[in-house]
Order: structure tokens, then C-alpha cells, then sequence
């Protein structure tokens, strides 16, 4: 019986073999979680962060820059008994802070005691002097050096943007997988607009380390190490000069400037006020700093410029011309009455013709103007002559690159708004309204919103003649095979109309706009006081110069400062001669300028809508 | 000289073949795993375990001739002698180690070290041996059962008061001995049920569950065999054993098991619950050998053994390098080795013509049987981690030569078997 049992403890052997084998076959082969896992353990991705793209100016003047910052990594497990007091001291911290930062890394879902972990993010240089001759005295802690923005002027903060680190939201929307935690993006701005060519590629260096975390060399010898490639630089097209002069006389203003050149589309510069410090929005104190700037009552970061949009008021005057002309309903000799009975007006000689109407700005001439503009009898009806007529009229403006965005290359540009019939009959009812609704655009009001940089683009039609290239930011990707792209666009109106609009904007500056003569410069300029039911009225001007050959096209708008010939024209022109001229000998208007403060009379923010 | 030549023609090459080529994969697995890539260390380096293992396999080719060359009746001869010497040693160093603390079961000559009981598993084996060889010996005799069980019972409590319980728990593999010798399976089938129940009973959270299996399979045993009184009454006994057994759990958990041994346990049935913690040893050992997938990492290329993420990766967990570096192939290969080694050592001890040398050869194959399924069990995560070494692969000098002892004894009694038939 007992010779049986021979074979039993054989089977016993062999069963236990066939168990090792396809527990094995089970786990080495079937099973991917453990190389994956062995991977985690001993392979330590050291990332290599890639400098972001410059930012020049047009004149090659330096703007946005890197500078170098140090994040302080943590490896729990090598850390023994560690001098917290001195700790503190060097970097700076009470013993809560330190104790909280334990706790907070604890909590952290990637954390692991023998990875290196972010302890303390964003030293800058000069901490990192300091206690660079101290790390060694703390065994786990290590220094992981990348950088952060810089910027060469205080000045520009909105058509530049910000970086700050990835948002959770934006990790979860990433769709290409570049990003992160804890990665830098581009928020606003050109940093937002060209991320994709500033952020450069991450370089990847692969180590093996033991479980002490300590480093045993390359894994493969570097055969899947890649090196950082530099983000591209970026030359805009700003006019650094015009850009921090042009700040200086909006200080205490809200309100918007654009100049562009004419010839190309390029803007020269846009300012926002009121504004921020670009450089309060970089480094260690981003967080303090941020909370400031976007609670702060006047908007810092709101990009008036593409974002505000207005009543373009009476330099809207000047697109009405150009209409009835095309149209043929106006004529240079064309006369109408000051007739104050529907619209106000102010003193100025009477009747007038065309060249008068636009020069004086003449209210009730546009009103009958725009009548003929709208109701060109197409139809015995005169609600549906007035549907015709207004159809007719908005696929003119839409050619002057209104009520729809320019697509300049900026995130958030708004489009403004020019009434449709769609819209008309929403507010009405469908054959409810006729030319008498809606004879307030005649002048620029109404349900017409524009914003500034339309207004700069409007500026730069009037100097071409006719045609406009869409207003942009950036001219040149260095170092890379796609540039931007800059398409001309055409009004179809013909150039000898806008001749004529032209010498009387020239006229007009002797009429509504004083100030805004330069002595030896012959400029074009329209005003424009929209009206404000809220308050004080916004103050608007555009102009060009010099007429026979424009270099720059600009549009000022501020905000509860009156009357457009005083502020809004005073700003323009002295930009037009700082830009032309290079330097400015009207001090004295200068001085006015920068002492008028309408910062308390705002009472009501542009409406986004 | 004469004598020598005689054997050289009856010696089992096979078995000496197989071993040569595991002290040799062994040896190369020590130094992948001690192998440090930022300094290349050569693998004869003695600051190394490679380094001194090669000098350990050197001492066991000296005994390896010792072996040869003694009278094979010396072992029949002296086997009472060499278990009291081993025994005697071992209390030795139960004093000794007490005096000196820490090591616990090392006994030290200079810088000489060793462990006696990796001995004592020789020496038992050749009493058992001698005692069930003994003329007119009958394994139903009860007095004859516990003498046996002493004789492997007393190594196995020195052991444990040296506090190494995994090599004392090697003294059970006697059982399969036993069992050979016509020993009742009742205490085998007790005891693999007994831990199969146990290791149920901590999987299974309601216990209500357990012992509603074991109603159901009360009731379909009666049914299903002849309905004798006695027979049923054997088998609710059973029953009512294994729910004791179900019973006793938790004590033995709490208040038997040390909290290491506890939380071995818990390795065992859950190594996530606490991977950084006592789930660490067996989930590293299974990270190590499972991302070596089909035909691992290649020689020197692992990472997981190498960089110390797995513990005793030179002795106890030697396989974890081998799955690591060599995936399922050379897995295969050891598996396969150790597989053709138990069964040609049951098939020598089956050929011998006295019960002495019968039962020593089971005696190996016992003892090698439960290195081999436990060791490699631990490492892949189907036994509780028990602290015993791989013989031939795991690093140590004592293992190595205590197992040496115990397969050349074998193949030594094996050579002169023919002798031994003339003798009677």
C-alpha cells in the first residue's frame, strides 16, 4: 500500500511546479500592472523645463524675458532629524507654516516618501542665494530650478497677458496631453494667443534610482532622453515708446487707445486704462497679487481696447458719408437745414452742405441723411422700404470691419454690435418699425455698440482710402516656418469718396477739435461725445496723420471725460505727434492732459455685452 | 584511492549535474542582485555576496569530498552521535547567542560564522532514518509515532527558542516522510486542511458562510456512502474539528501570532491594504518578478532587485532576480530544475535497497520539497513570507553546505547501494 504514495508525493512535486508556473505565467505575462509598477519604482522622470519665448517690440526692444526661480523638492524618506528651527529660519517660516506644509504634502494624492516633491514652490534668486549655501545641511531637500516671466516695463500689461500656473479645469480640457500639474500656460494676452509657439518642448531625462531614491545613472544610457527645445521669440509690433507714453497720458483715466499703421495692420499700441504692473503677475507673490489686481473696482484686467464696447457717437458721421456717397443719395452739394426738431445741435453755420455737415459735425444733416440712406423707396411700404434700406446699410458697415470681431490676434476680442433687421424685429415685431425707430444710428446712437480698436481700424480705413489689413499684434515668429497671416480687406467704396471725407476731417480739427492741431503735421480727425444716460458723457477721437502719407491711425476713447474735442482728441494728438516727431513741444497741453483725473467721475463700467 | 574509483562509475551524474548547474545560476543571480551599475564590481569582488559565496561553493567541494571519502556505514553509524553533536551546538548557541545578543542563531568562530541548525535538518534526517531503518520497526506502533515526532519535534523547539520560526517549520516537511512509511494520512490531511481553512477563514468575512459549506458538505458525505453508524460519527466529527478550527482564528491571530507574523498573514490575503508597510516585502517581490514578463530585463538589467526595492534579494527573495531578469522563461528553467531534482531524488531513494537509506532519501526530498514550494511561494505571493532560503540559489554558507551535506550523503549512500545488498 505504501508503494502508492510514491507516486502521490511525485504528483505533489509536479503539481506544485504547473502552480508556480501559471502563477507566474498569470503575473509576468498577462498582467502589465507590474512593469508599469517596477517603471513607477525605479525609473525617475527628471523634466527639464524649456525657456519660454521672448517677446520683443517692434523696434526690437526687448519686452517679456525669463528669470530664473527655484522650487524647493522634498524627499521624505531621507530626511532624519532635521533642524526644523534653523529650517525655518533660512527659509523664512514660522513653525505653524513649516507643520502645515508637512501636513499639506501628506495630503498630496501623488505623494510618495521616496519621490521628490514640491515643498516650497518659486523661490526667486535672491532666496536662493541664501539658502543655496544651506541645503546641504538638509539631507531630502532638493533644488529644482525653472523660471518665471520678467518684463522690461511696467507698462503694456493687457495685449501682453499673464502666465500662471495650469488651472484643474484647463488640465482636464487639455486635449493634447502637453500639460502637467503644476505646469506654466499662457492666460490672456499674446502669452495666451501664442502659447503654442512661447511654451517650447519639454525635455525628459530618464534615471534609474533605488529605493532610497538616490540615482544610479541613465536608464538605457539616454536612448529616450529628449532635450528641452526653447519656445520661438516673438516680435510685436508695439512701439514700446508710444506704448509707455501713451499710458503716462491715460493715468487717471478709464479708457481705451489704439494706434495702428495704417499700411499694415500692425498695432503700434494699445493701452487699457486703467491698467496693472505686468510684473506684479509673475513669481512668488503671483497669488497675493492676483487676488489685488482682479478685485480691484476698476478693472485692471479688463482688456478695454477688444473688449469694452461703446456708442461710437458723431465720428460714426464719417461712415454715413461714405455710405450716401457710394449710394448716390448724397452729394458733395447736398444741403439740408439745421433742423433742430427731432435731433439738438450746437452753433455752427447754416445750412450746410456735405463737407460743412462733417466738419461741424451737424446732427439733424445726418438725421436726413441717414433717411435717404434708409428709405430709398425700393418699397410703397415704408416699413418694408425701412427693412430694404437698413439690410442694405449693414452690409456696408460689416465691410468697415463693424459688428462682427476683426480677429485681431488677441483672446476675447468682442465684436461690438450694428442693428440688423433680425434684431429690430426681435425688439418691434416684424413690420413694426420704419426709419423713425431707428433714426438715432443716423448719429452713432442707438443700439449701435463699437469697440476701441474698430474705432483705430475705422481711423485706418480713412487713411488707406478704402481698405483695411486685420489690426495684429504680433509681425514676426522668429525661427519658425508659420508666420502670421494678414489679409487685406476691401469697404468697395470708392477711394475718391473717401478723398472728400478726408479734407473735411481735416476742416474739422479747426472746428470741434482745437487741440488737436500739431504745427507742421496735417491731420484728419473726427470727435465724438457719445452720450451717457449714466453719467458724465465718454469723450471720443479719431484721426490719422499726416494726410497725404499716413503712418498711424488712432482711436482714444474716454470714458466720462465729456466733451471728445478736450480729452480724447488732446491724447490722440499728442501720440500722433510723439510718434511722428519722436518727441513733443506742446508741454503745456501735455501738462493738461496729464493732470486731468476723471477716475471719480466713472460711475458706470462699459457694458462686455 | 581504489575505493574512490569504485564510486566515481556508480554515481548518480544526473543529480550531480543538476546541482553544479544551480550553484552556478545561483551564484550569477547573487551578483545581479548585489550588482551595482555606478561602480561595476566584479562578481569575484569578496566585499560582495557573489564574491564570498564562490568561496562558500569552494568549501563545498571540500565536503563534497569529505563526503565521498567517508565509510558510507559512518552515517548509519553516527547518526545518533551527529544529531546529539547538532543539538548540543544548537543549545550552544541559544547560551552563546544569549550572551551576545543579537544574532540569535549564529554560532561564531572568529569571523567564521555558521548556523547550526541548518545542520540539524541533516541530522534529523539520518535519525528518522536510522530509527525507521531499525529492525522491526512498525510505523503503526504508537510508541514507535512518538519517537519520530521527538526526534523532529526537539530540533524544532530549539529552533523556535532561537526565534527562527521559518527553518524550524522545515521539520514538518518530516511528515511527507512519515507518510512514505506508511504513517496514517489522517495527520497530513488534518494538518493541509487545518491551513486551508485557516487562510478561508481570513479571505471569507462572514464566518456564517464557512460554516454553511461545511453543513452542506457534511450532509452530501453521508449521503453519498454507506450510512454506518461509525461512519457518520467519524465524519461530524470532522465537521465539528474544522469548525473549531474556524473557531480558533481569532485567537490564533491575536494572541498566538506575533504582530510580524500577523501582518505576514496579512500580506498574504491583502498586500494592498498597506503596501508601504507590511504589505511591502511581498508586493515588491511580485513588482520585481512580474515586470519581467516572458524573458525578463536580461542579466544585470534589473531594476527592482538591484536598487533594493526588494529585501534579502540575494538570500531569501534570490527568485525575485531571476523572475526579474530572466521573466518566465528562466523561471521555467529553475522550476523546471528543481522539479527534475525532487523527482530523480524520490526516484534514487526508491532504488535504495536498505529502509535506512530509503528514508533518508525521502528525508531530502521532503526537506527540498518545502524550500522549494515555500520559498518560491512567498516570493510570487501564495504563501505567507517565511524566512527560509532557495537551496543552491540562495546566497549564505551554512545553507549552502548544510544542503550540500544532504544531497552527497544521499548520493553517496546511493553509490554503495549495491554493497549494501552483498552486506545482507
Amino acid at each position: 500500500m505504501n508503494e502508492g504514495r510514491k507516486e502521490i508525493i511525485r504528483a505533489l512535486v509536479v503539481l506544485t511546479g504547473l502552480v508556480f508556473l501559471v502563477k507566474l505565467f498569470f503575473i509576468q505575462i498577462l498582467d502589465d500592472r507590474y512593469a508599469q509598477l517596477a517603471d513607477s519604482n525605479s525609473i525617475l522622470k527628471e523634466i527639464e523645463y524649456p525657456f519660454r519665448g521672448l517677446i520683443y517690440d517692434r523696434n526690437g526692444k526687448l519686452l517679456v524675458y525669463n528669470s530664473p526661480e527655484y522650487d524647493l523638492l522634498i524627499v521624505r524618506k531621507e530626511i532624519g532629524n532635521f533642524d526644523s528651527a534653523a529650517f525655518c529660519k533660512i527659509f523664512d517660516l514660522t513653525r505653524e507654516e513649516l507643520r502645515l506644509k508637512f501636513k499639506e504634502l501628506r495630503a498630496r494624492k501623488e505623494y510618495s516618501p521616496v519621490k521628490p516633491t514640491l515643498f516650497i514652490r518659486q523661490l526667486s534668486n535672491y532666496d536662493f542665494a541664501k539658502i543655496q549655501e544651506h541645503i546641504d545641511e538638509f539631507p531630502g531637500f532638493y533644488i529644482q530650478p525653472r523660471t518665471t516671466r520678467a518684463y522690461t516695463t511696467h507698462s503694456l500689461a493687457n495685449a501682453l497677458g499673464y502666465v500662471s500656473e495650469i488651472s484643474k479645469t484647463q488640465l482636464e480640457n487639455d486635449s493634447t496631453k502637453i500639460y502637467r500639474q503644476g505646469d506654466y500656460i499662457g492666460q490672456s494676452g499674446i502669452e495666451a494667443q501664442y502659447e503654442h509657439v512661447l511654451r517650447g518642448k519639454r525635455g525628459v531625462r530618464f534615471k534609474l534610482r533605488n529605493v532610497s531614491g538616490i540615482e544610479k545613472g541613465s536608464f538605457k544610457n539616454g536612448e529616450f532622453d529628449t532635450l528641452s527645445v526653447p519656445g520661438n521669440d516673438l516680435i510685436t509690433t508695439i512701439d514700446l515708446d508710444l506704448q509707455e507714453y501713451g499710458e503716462q497720458l491715460l493715468k487717471g483715466k478709464v479708457g481705451s487707445l489704439v494706434a495702428i499703421e495704417p499700411s499694415t495692420g500692425e498695432i503700434l499700441s494699445m493701452i487699457s486704462g486703467p491698467s496693472y504692473d505686468p510684473t506684479l503677475l509673475t513669481g512668488r507673490k503671483f497669488s497675493s497679487n492676483f487676488m489685488l489686481v482682479s478685485s480691484d473696482t476698476t478693472k485692471p484686467l479688463f482688456t478695454r481696447p477688444l473688449m469694452a464696447m461703446y456708442p461710437p457717437g458723431s465720428i460714426f458721421k464719417i461712415v454715413q458719408t461714405l455710405i450716401g456717397l457710394q449710394e448716390g443719395v448724397l452729394r458733395p452739394d447736398t444741403r439740408f437745414p439745421c433742423d433742430r426738431s427731432v435731433v439738438n445741435c450746437h452753433n455752427h453755420p447754416n445750412p450746410c452742405d456735405l463737407h460743412m455737415a462733417v466738419q461741424y459735425s451737424c446732427n439733424p444733416y445726418f438725421h436726413q441723411a441717414f433717411r435717404r440712406i434708409i428709405n430709398q423707396n425700393k418699397s410703397p411700404n415704408t416699413f418694408i422700404d425701412s427693412r430694404i434700406g437698413l439690410e442694405n446699410w449693414h452690409s456696408y458697415v460689416t465691410r468697415f470691419g463693424l459688428g462682427q470681431p476683426l480677429g485681431v490676434d488677441l483672446p476675447s476680442e468682442k465684436g461690438g454690435q450694428m442693428p440688423t433687421s433680425t434684431l429690430y424685429n426681435r425688439i418691434y415685431g416684424e413690420g413694426r418699425w420704419k426709419f423713425s425707430t431707428i433714426y438715432s444710428l443716423a448719429i452713432g446712437q442707438g443700439e449701435m455698440l463699437i469697440t476701441p480698436v474698430q474705432m483705430a481700424n475705422l481711423a485706418a480705413i480713412m487713411a488707406n482710402k478704402g481698405y483695411y489689413f486685420t489690426p495684429h499684434l504680433v509681425k514676426e515668429i522668429l525661427g519658425s516656418e508659420q508666420q502670421p497671416v494678414v489679409t487685406k480687406h476691401e469697404t468697395g467704396i470708392k477711394p475718391e469718396y473717401f478723398a472728400f471725407v478726408q479734407d473735411a476731417m481735416s476742416d474739422a480739427i479747426y472746428g470741434t477739435a482745437q487741440r488737436a492741431v500739431i504745427p507742421g503735421i496735417e491731420l484728419c480727425g473726427k470727435t465724438g461725445t457719445a452720450q451717457n444716460p449714466h453719467g458724465y458723457d465718454h469723450s471720443v477721437f479719431m484721426a490719422f496723420a499726416p494726410k497725404d502719407n499716413p503712418k498711424i491711425a488712432i482711436a482714444v476713447y474716454v470714458e466720462n471725460a465729456g466733451w471728445g474735442g478736450r480729452a480724447a482728441a488732446s491724447i490722440a494728438s499728442l501720440m500722433i505727434e510723439r510718434y511722428l516727431t519722436g518727441e513733443v513741444k506742446r508741454l503745456a497741453l501735455q501738462e493738461y492732459v496729464m493732470k486731468g483725473d476723471f477716475l471719480d467721475k466713472v460711475t458706470q463700467t462699459p457694458s462686455t455685452e | 584511492m581504489r575505493r574512490q574509483e569504485d564510486i566515481s562509475g556508480k554515481m548518480d551524474w544526473l543529480t550531480v549535474l543538476i546541482y553544479l548547474v544551480m550553484v552556478l545560476l545561483g551564484w550569477l543571480n547573487i551578483y545581479a542582485a548585489v550588482y551595482d551599475e555606478t561602480v561595476h564590481p566584479s562578481i569575484f569582488d569578496l566585499s560582495l555576496n557573489s564574491g564570498r559565496q564562490l568561496i562558500f561553493i569552494a568549501v563545498s567541494g571540500i565536503i563534497i569530498l569529505a563526503i565521498l571519502v567517508v565509510d558510507m556505514r559512518f552515517y548509519e553509524a553516527a547518526a545518533y552521535l551527529i544529531y546529539g553533536v547538532v543539538l548540543f551546538l544548537m543549545v550552544l548557541v541559544l547560551v552563546v547567542g544569549k550572551e551576545v545578543g543579537g544574532n540569535k542563531a549564529w554560532l561564531g568562530f572568529g569571523s567564521f560564522g555558521g548556523q547550526p541548525s541548518e545542520f540539524a535538518k541533516f541530522a534529523t534526517a539520518l535519525v528518522v532514518a536510522k530509527f525507521i531503518g531499525s529492525i522491526g520497526f512498525r510505523m503503526d506502533n504508537f510508541r514507535n509515532q512518538v519517537i519520530l515526532f521527538a526526534m523532529v519535534g526537539i530540533p524544532m523547539v530549539v529552533i523556535l527558542a532561537q526565534k527562527d520560526t521559518g527553518t524550524a517549520l522545515v521539520f514538518t516537511a518530516f511528515v511527507l516522510v512519515f507518510f512514505r512509511e506508511g504513517m496514517s494520512p489522517f495527520l497530513m490531511i488534518v494538518g493541509i486542511a487545518s491551513a486551508f481553512i485557516f487562510i478561508l477563514t481570513l479571505l471569507v468575512e462572514n464566518e456564517l458562510y464557512l460554516y454553511g459549506g461545511i453543513g452542506v458538505i457534511l450532509i452530501i458525505s453521508i449521503l453519498a456512502g454507506k450510512k454506518k453508524i461509525k461512519r457518520i460519527a467519524l465524519l461530524t466529527l470532522g465537521a465539528l474539528a474544522v469548525a473549531g478550527v474556524i473557531q480558533s482564528v481569532d485567537y490564533v491571530i491575536t494572541d498566538v501570532l506575533k504582530p510580524h507574523q500577523q501582518n505576514r498573514i496579512r500580506a498574504l490575503i491583502n498586500p494592498d491594504a498597506d503596501p508601504l508597510g507590511y504589505g511591502w516585502n511581498v508586493t515588491q517581490s511580485k513588482i520585481a518578478i512580474g515586470s519581467g514578463g516572458f524573458s525578463g530585463k536580461g542579466f544585470l538589467e534589473g531594476t527592482q532587485t538591484k536598487f533594493d526595492f526588494v529585501p534579502e534579494q540575494s538570500t531569501d527573495f534570490i527568485f525575485c532576480t531571476i523572475g526579474e531578469e530572466h521573466g518566465w522563461l528562466g523561471s521555467l528553467v529553475v522550476i523546471g530544475l528543481f522539479v527534475t531534482l525532487l523527482l530523480r531524488v524520490v526516484y534514487l531513494a526508491e532504488r535504495q535497497k536498505n529502509r535506512f537509506a530509503r528514508v533518508y532519501g525521502y528525508s531530502v526530498a521532503s526537506i527540498f520539497f518545502f524550500h522549494f514550494a515555500i520559498n518560491i511561494g512567498m516570493t510570487i505571493g501564495l504563501f505567507p513570507v517565511i524566512g527560509i532560503p532557495l537551496p543552491f540559489f540562495s546566497y549564505g554558507g551554512s545553507a549552502l553546505w548544510g544542503f550540500t551535506i544532504l544531497l552527497f550523503t544521499l548520493l553517496k549512500l546511493d553509490a554503495h547501494r549495491g554493497q549494501v545488498l552483498q552486506r545482507l
